[in-house]
C-alpha cells in the first residue's frame, strides 16, 4: 500500500465531523502528532487547531510557507481556485448527490422511480436487440457496440440532471 | 275629634281611590293614590261612632266589590296541555286504541338524593373540545393514509371538518377514494401541494353526512339480529353527485402538474433499507 497523499503544508484537507463537517481547510503547520495549525479562510473557518484524526486529505497542495497568515493562504488558495477544483471533483459530487437523495420528497421518489424505470426499460430494449443481432449471426465471435447505445442511454439520466437543475 | 289628617281630597270625592293599605304602582292612574283618613271617627277607645252597615255606606263599598279568585273547578273547567294522547294499536283483538300518557311518572325514585358534586374545572364536551390541525397539513397538501381499507394510497386534503376530522378525496378517478374522512393522526403528510384556492366545496358535507347510520330496532331477540341492520354500505345518488362537484374542480388542477397523476394512483409502501425517521415526506 504506498500513500499517495500525504500531511504537508499547505494540503487542503476535508473536514469529515466535528462542528466544521463538510468545509475544505488547508494545513498551516503541525502542532504535534495528533494536531495541525489548520485554516480555511475561502471556506469559513478560523485558524485553529484540528485534530488530523476529523481530516481526510485531498489531492490538492497548496504552496505556502508554514505558519503563513491567513492572507497568505487564501492568495494562495484563489490562485489555485481550489473551490471550484473541489466543486469538479467526483468525490464531492458524490457528497452533492447524498445531499440531494437525502432531500428528496416523496413525490421526487416517485418521480425518480419512473425515470429510473423508463431508464431501464430503453436499456434492456437496446440489449435485446443486439443480442438476438448476435445470436442470429451465428456463432461469430462478434463483440457487438454494447457499450456505445448504453452510454447513450446513460445521457439521458433525466432525475439527476432534473436534480442538479433543482 | 275627628283625626283629619291633614288630607286634601275629602270623603266625597269620586271613588278613585282603592282600599286603603293598597298602594297602586300607579302605571295607569296618574293621580296619586291618597288614602282617606277613617270615616269612623272614635268616640272612645275601641268604639266608633258609625256602625258597621253605616260604614258600609260611607265607604261606599257597594262600588268596590271585589271577585273571588279563580277556584279550582273552574280552572279545571279550562283546556289545560294535553296530557294523554290516543294511540292506534295492532292486533285483531286488541280494541284498536290506546289511551297514552304523554308525560309519564318517573319509574325510579333514588332513595337519597343525587349527593352534590364537586366544582369541576374546564371539562368540557367533545362538541366545544378545541380543534387543532397540524401545520404541515393546509388545503390542497397530499396526505399518504395510513390505516382503514385505503392504506398506503395518497389523497388530496379538502379540509377539517368540525370534529376535527380531514375531509379527503382520492380523487375518486385516480386512486377509488371517495370523498371521505380522515383521521388526522394517522396519516402522513407529505410536502406536495396542490393548489386548491377556488374550489368551492359544497357545505352540507359535514360530519353528519358522512357519520355511518345505525339502525336498529330490536324486536326479536332471536338470531337474525344482524342481518337486519345496514352491515352493507349503499352508494346513494347524492354521493355521487357530490363527488362529480367536487373531483371535476380537483382534476383539472392536477393535470397542471406533470406526474402528479400517476404520483396519486402509486401506493405507499416500504422496503428494505428505507427508514420512516430518515425519510423527507
Amino acid at each position: 500500500m504506498v500513500f499517495k497523499r500525504f500531511v504537508e503544508i499547505g494540503r487542503v484537507a476535508f473536514i469529515a465531523f466535528g462542528p466544521h463537517a463538510g468545509k475544505l481547510v488547508a494545513i498551516v503547520d503541525v502542532i504535534d502528532q495528533n494536531r495541525a495549525l489548520v485554516d480555511g479562510p475561502c471556506s469559513g473557518v478560523r485558524r485553529q487547531a484540528m485534530p488530523f484524526k476529523c481530516m481526510q486529505l485531498t489531492d490538492f497542495v497548496l504552496k505556502f510557507p508554514h505558519s503563513a497568515r491567513q492572507k497568505c493562504v487564501r492568495l494562495a488558495w484563489e490562485k489555485e481556485n481550489i473551490n471550484e477544483k473541489w466543486a469538479a471533483t467526483r468525490w464531492a459530487k458524490k457528497i452533492e448527490a447524498r445531499k440531494k437523495k437525502a432531500k428528496m420528497t416523496d413525490f421526487d421518489r416517485y418521480k425518480v422511480m419512473k425515470a429510473k424505470k423508463m431508464r431501464n426499460r430503453i436499456i434492456k430494449h437496446e440489449m435485446t436487440k443486439l443480442q438476438k443481432m448476435a445470436s442470429k449471426k451465428g456463432k461469430k465471435p462478434e463483440k457487438p457496440e454494447k457499450s456505445k447505445p448504453e452510454k447513450a442511454q446513460k445521457s439521458e439520466k433525466v432525475p439527476k440532471a432534473q436534480k442538479a437543475q433543482k | 275629634g275627628e283625626k283629619a289628617a291633614g288630607k286634601k281630597k275629602p270623603a266625597e270625592k269620586k271613588p278613585a281611590e282603592q282600599k286603603p293599605g293598597q298602594k297602586e304602582a300607579g302605571e295607569k292612574k296618574k293621580k296619586i293614590r291618597r288614602y282617606h283618613a277613617s270615616r269612623n271617627p272614635v268616640l272612645a277607645r275601641g268604639i266608633g261612632r258609625y256602625s258597621r252597615s253605616a260604614m258600609y255606606a260611607r265607604k261606599a263599598l257597594y262600588k268596590r266589590k271585589y271577585t273571588a279568585p279563580e277556584t279550582k273547578i273552574e280552572k279545571k273547567k279550562k283546556e289545560g296541555p294535553r296530557a294523554t294522547i290516543i294511540k292506534p294499536v295492532g292486533g285483531d283483538k286488541n280494541g284498536g286504541s290506546r289511551v297514552v300518557k304523554i308525560r309519564k311518572m318517573p319509574r325510579y325514585y333514588p332513595t337519597e338524593d343525587v349527593p352534590r358534586k364537586l366544582l369541576s374545572h374546564g371539562k368540557k364536551p367533545f362538541c366545544q373540545h378545541k380543534r387543532r390541525l397540524r401545520a404541515s397539513i393546509t388545503p390542497g397538501t397530499v396526505l399518504i393514509l395510513l390505516t382503514g381499507r385505503h392504506r398506503g394510497k395518497r389523497v388530496v386534503f379538502l379540509k377539517q371538518l368540525d370534529t376535527g376530522l380531514l375531509l379527503v378525496t382520492g380523487p375518486l378517478v385516480i386512486n377509488r377514494v371517495p370523498l371521505r374522512r380522515a383521521h388526522q393522526k394517522f396519516v402522513i403528510a407529505t410536502s406536495t401541494k396542490v393548489d386548491i384556492s377556488g374550489v368551492k366545496i359544497p357545505k352540507h358535507l359535514t360530519d353528519g353526512y358522512f357519520k355511518k347510520k345505525k339502525l336498529r330496532k330490536p324486536k326479536h331477540q332471536e338470531g337474525e339480529i344482524f342481518d337486519t341492520e345496514k352491515e352493507k354500505y349503499e352508494l346513494t345518488e347524492q354521493r355521487k353527485t357530490d363527488q362529480k362537484a367536487v373531483d371535476s374542480q380537483i382534476l383539472a388542477r392536477i393535470k397542471k402538474v406533470p406526474q402528479l397523476r400517476g404520483y396519486l394512483r402509486s401506493t405507499f409502501s416500504l422496503t428494505n433499507g428505507v427508514y420512516p425517521h430518515k425519510l423527507v415526506f
